[in-house]
């Protein structure tokens, strides 16, 4: 690598901002459906690398990542002169002769920093609404995932604008290097500890950014009656926590809450649908991805150890260090100061706690910070009320879990400890943009009484205009000449 | 030490009360705006003479600019809240197919509004009408640079408000230093970009959003060929008319052809003259510069050698009143002081180029200021202006005018600021927006789930392209 990569980058793709290509709507529309083409023409490459780096089955690498990408360039494409050509804002009625309009810009050159579980989709999603509103973009993927980072950086290079799009592998220090750039936005999807690092970096040069974190999302699990509908919730829940990442996923459920009454029904049910989902032998079955690293394993495997949580594994509990796999796992109660309880899990262990009502689980979800996503398995449509409108969360989903992430017409953040800022579809495009406000006025329609000399007379017409509105004032200021 | 610990127990408290749910209810928000429109009805004499006592401020400037503005934002608050507070229902797509989904506006919490010495009363009042329509809990820290103005808004909102919920919190450095310490749900600052990166630091540790209204050097482009005396009057109006120059979208310097400078500067003295008489210094309709510690930093800007004489009008100063005459000068150097930093004050620069075009180049050499004017007829000259200039809002044609429209968000871009309020932008500026989805338990995608098949991979892969016609191929396996 050259003597200050980072500093030749920030001038090469300054330039290239400046020099206005990438505001060109041909511009953003080539990149787009080459980033199509990449994704089709290579699928096959990607899906190596992330069997490579996490043992992904290709159809799990598909379904969450490759295909909502492919179906979000397609809606990129399709609303992107709309979502350029910005729209009327509301002017008082007989206004001044004059108009308003927000035009959207790009923010200029912006720092994507993506995360490891899904090396792909967290990084080109962010990406596609970078280039949709007219950025160019510096994208760091994460090292802990070398093989996708890599193709990354082939693909991309090879693929669209490499003056203007670029990809910086490298760890940690290759981070703390991009951070001292002056970048005009900063997307970072990752840990809270990284989170505030990131942050305070962009202190120093005013530079927004976004936050996409994680916490515990929490399930509860109402007593449902209809056998269909329980099939159906189990089969929701399971694949949201084993059958994704192996529950290495911010939009994961992390723990269950159910009824005491329920909960010998549940477990039964979770335990068999585990079964028939992911077999006797998941790790053989290659449909359970395999935790990240040694170091995450070894977390997870100190949250199992903890006595009473190990005492409250009613099914699964098995590790295989040197193959880093760990069996789905369901817990019953472990106590709520235990680590599995406290920290964001992001593993394929399912703590289950149990409540006299339902309802309770409002207090205990308020009891902690609040969660990327807040899931409810219920018909009840009063507790569904109560839930969404006395908690918080970045989003809430009702008898599902994960689809919400090929949603385009809701924001996909966090809010309070869980992030700030958010994006797919046109969201993603306003993340990355900035609205400016134009007024056009003419030079008709002028007033004496907006200039000094002050005198009683002048005031006491804008007070009597004044008992009307403020924007009365405004048109009377505009509306008349003596 | 008492500081802190002020800070922390006014924290716990607003965020008991934010707990409680009070001021989710629609019936609190409207009571607390109510309040507020209140303030601005009945204690019309007081605001004003505290803005007299801080900035010299002319009464109609207090009106018009502060009082008549804080009361429009609540007025307007008022009659769109239950439309704001409104769920947004959303479509959904094929991919999630069959669902519901809308967006729900939510409050933060408990926010921190942290205003300048300016618009003592707008800047602090604004904000905390949006935090208020969000339905959030409140802690207002009010510039202690205009002391007056400060105490006035302790006082009234003490009396007026919920004070278990909306907390006025006085004091300077170290009082500022223990607020930012605590957690916030989203702090609102106005003022410099020195203290805009302390608080952005500050929020960092807690992940706390921002929303920095900050500043900049507006720049107002004068083309040749337009109705030049009403455009000397906006100029004017928009600068001196607006707090003496102390104003984050005054025209800070202007850009304008060599041969059309002298012209301009002809119908800026004449209409000066008119507006504020023969000596400035006596005319009752400027404010004043808010404190010696700004006189100083003006003065040092008119006596920097490189500027000494580029003046072509204006320069006295009174010390004792703290006034600064209405000053112009003409093609300053590039490196002098007057042009590295944002004015704030009664002083325009007018830099000359060779053609108008060239102006655009000049303004995007320099960091992007919150607000840029063009004073022109000429459309092509608009439209490269509108199209090429990054700034946080544009006016063509007129000067300061555009943050009345409630319409248009009011913020700024890089070192201007980032986030915006005004209107539904503040409402929003304190929400977060949150997205709830309902599935059904019926019409269930078995291709989600493991175990994996070549079969599933069809489906999932028709599904979502959106491609209905490869959606049923794959589910009759053709």
């Amino acid at each position: 690598m050259a003597a200050d990569p980072c500093k030749d980058l920030e001038a090469e793709l300054r330039e290239t901002f400046e020099s206005g290509r990438t505001k060109e709507e041909s511009w953003r529309r080539l990149q787009l459906n080459n980033l199509l083409s990449l994704l089709e023409e290579k699928e096959d490459v990607i899906f190596q690398a992330l069997e490579q780096d996490l043992g992904k089955h290709p159809i799990e690498s598909y379904r969450d990542e490759i295909g909502p990408l492919i179906k979000s360039l397609n809606y990129a494409l399709n609303g992107l002169k709309k979502w350029m050509s910005g729209r009327k804002a509301a002017l008082p009625l007989a206004a001044f002769p004059a108009s308003a309009v927000l035009v959207p810009e790009p923010l200029g050159v912006v720092l994507i920093i993506s995360s490891w579980n899904f090396p792909f989709g967290l990084s080109l999603e962010p990406l596609i609404g970078a280039i949709c509103a007219g950025n160019a973009v510096v994208l760091k993927p994460s090292e802990l995932a070398p093989a996708s980072a890599s193709v990354l950086a082939d693909l991309i290079h090879t693929y669209l604008d490499v003056k203007a799009i670029k990809v910086v592998q490298g760890g940690v220090s290759v981070g703390e290097q991009l951070l001292q750039l002056k970048w005009d936005k900063i997307f970072f999807t990752g840990s809270a500890p990284v989170a505030r690092i990131v942050m305070t970096a962009a202190a120093k040069n005013l530079t927004p950014v976004t936050m996409e974190l994680g916490g515990k999302c929490p399930a509860v699990v109402d007593s449902l009656s209809s056998s269909w509908d329980k099939t159906i919730a189990m089969k929701r829940i399971l694949a949201s926590k084993f059958g994704i990442c192996s529950g290495q996923a911010c939009i994961s459920i992390d723990y269950i809450i159910a009824e005491k009454k329920f909960v010998s029904t549940l477990v039964e049910l979770l335990k068999a649908g585990t079964l028939s989902m992911f077999g006797v032998n998941p790790k053989e079955t290659n449909s359970m991805a395999r935790i990240i690293n040694k170091n995450h394993f070894r977390r997870l495997k100190n949250l199992l150890n903890e006595p009473s949580s190990k005492a409250s594994i009613v099914y699964g509990g098995s590790l295989d260090e040197d193959n880093l796999f760990i069996e789905p796992t369901i817990l019953l109660d472990p106590p709520l100061e235990t680590g599995v309880m406290t920290e964001e899990i992001f593993g394929p262990l399912l703590p289950i706690i149990t409540l006299e009502k339902i309802e309770d689980s409002i207090k205990l979800i308020k009891s902690k910070p609040k969660p990327l996503v807040l899931y409810a398995f219920t018909n009840d449509e009063g507790l569904k009320k109560r839930l969404s409108s006395e908690t918080s969360s970045g989003s809430v989903v009702f008898n599902d879990a994960i689809v919400q992430y090929a949603a385009d017409s809701i924001p996909f953040g966090g809010v309070g400890e869980s992030g700030f800022g958010r994006y797919h579809g046109k969201f993603s495009f306003d993340e990355f943009s900035y609205e400016k406000a134009v007024v056009r006025r003419s030079y008709l329609v002028d007033f004496w009484f907006r200039y000094p000399p002050w005198n009683d007379h002048k005031l006491q017409l804008f007070k009597s205009a004044y008992r009307f509105d403020y924007l009365g004032i405004l048109l009377i200021m505009l509306g008349f000449k003596k | 030490m008492t500081t802190e610990m002020d800070a922390e127990a006014a924290v716990k408290e607003l965020r008991a009360t934010f707990s409680s749910g009070k001021t989710r209810a629609l019936e609190w928000r409207v009571s607390q705006l109510k309040a507020l429109l209140k303030i601005t009805e009945h204690h019309e004499e007081e605001i004003v003479q505290a803005l007299r006592s801080d900035l010299n401020k002319p009464e109609f400037e207090a009106f018009v600019h502060e009082i008549s503005a804080v009361s429009a934002a609540c007025k307007f608050a008022l009659k769109e809240l239950h439309r704001w507070t409104k769920p947004e229902k959303v479509k959904t797509s094929i991919t999630t197919f069959p669902s519901k989904a809308e967006i729900v506006s939510e409050p933060l919490g408990v926010v921190l509004v942290i205003s300048a010495w300016n618009y003592p009363f707008l800047l602090a009042l604004d904000p905390v009408v949006g935090a208020i329509a969000a339905g959030n809990v409140v802690v207002l820290k009010p510039s202690e640079i205009a002391p007056a103005t400060s105490s006035v808004l302790a006082k009234l909102l003490g009396e007026y408000m919920d004070t278990s919920a909306v907390k006025v919190i006085e004091g300077a450095v170290p009082e500022t230093t223990a607020l930012l310490e605590q957690k916030w749900d989203k702090i609102f600052y106005t003022g410099n970009g020195k203290v805009g990166r302390i608080v952005l630091a500050a929020a960092a540790k807690h992940l706390t959003p921002v929303v920095l209204e900050l500043g900049g050097k507006c720049p107002a482009v004068v083309d040749t060929n337009i109705e030049l005396k009403v455009a000397a009057r906006r100029i004017i109006s928009g600068k001196w008319g607006c707090n003496s120059g102390q104003t984050c979208v005054s025209p800070d310097y202007i850009l304008t052809t060599k041969e059309y400078a002298p012209k301009l500067i002809n119908a800026l003295t004449c209409e000066l003259e008119k507006f504020y008489g023969k000596d400035p210094l006596q005319s009752n309709d400027l404010s004043a510069i808010v404190n010696s510690n700004h006189f100083d930093r003006l003065a040092r800007l008119i006596d920097d050698e490189k500027v000494s004489d580029k003046i072509v009008y204006g320069g006295q100063r009174d010390k004792s009143n703290l006034k600064i005459a209405p000053t112009i000068m003409l093609d300053v150097p590039a490196d002098s002081l007057i042009m590295s930093d944002e004015i704030f004050g009664p002083l325009l620069p007018i830099l000359t180029v060779n053609k108008i075009e060239d102006s655009i180049s000049e303004i995007n050499a320099k960091a992007r200021p919150l607000a840029a004017y063009v004073f022109t007829n000429d459309k092509k000259l608009k439209e490269e202006f509108i199209k090429n200039v990054s700034a946080g809002g544009m006016l063509v044609n007129d000067t300061t005018l555009h943050l009345t429209v409630s319409g248009l968000p009011f913020g700024g871009v890089g070192e201007s600021g980032m986030g915006s309020y005004h209107g539904k932008f503040s409402f929003d500026a304190f929400s977060h927006k949150k997205a709830v989805l309902q599935r059904s338990f019926a019409g269930d995608l078995s291709a989600r789930y493991p175990p994996y098949t070549s079969k599933k991979l069809k489906l999932l892969k028709a599904l979502l392209k959106g491609d209905i016609i490869g959606i049923f191929r794959a589910l009759f396996g053709w």
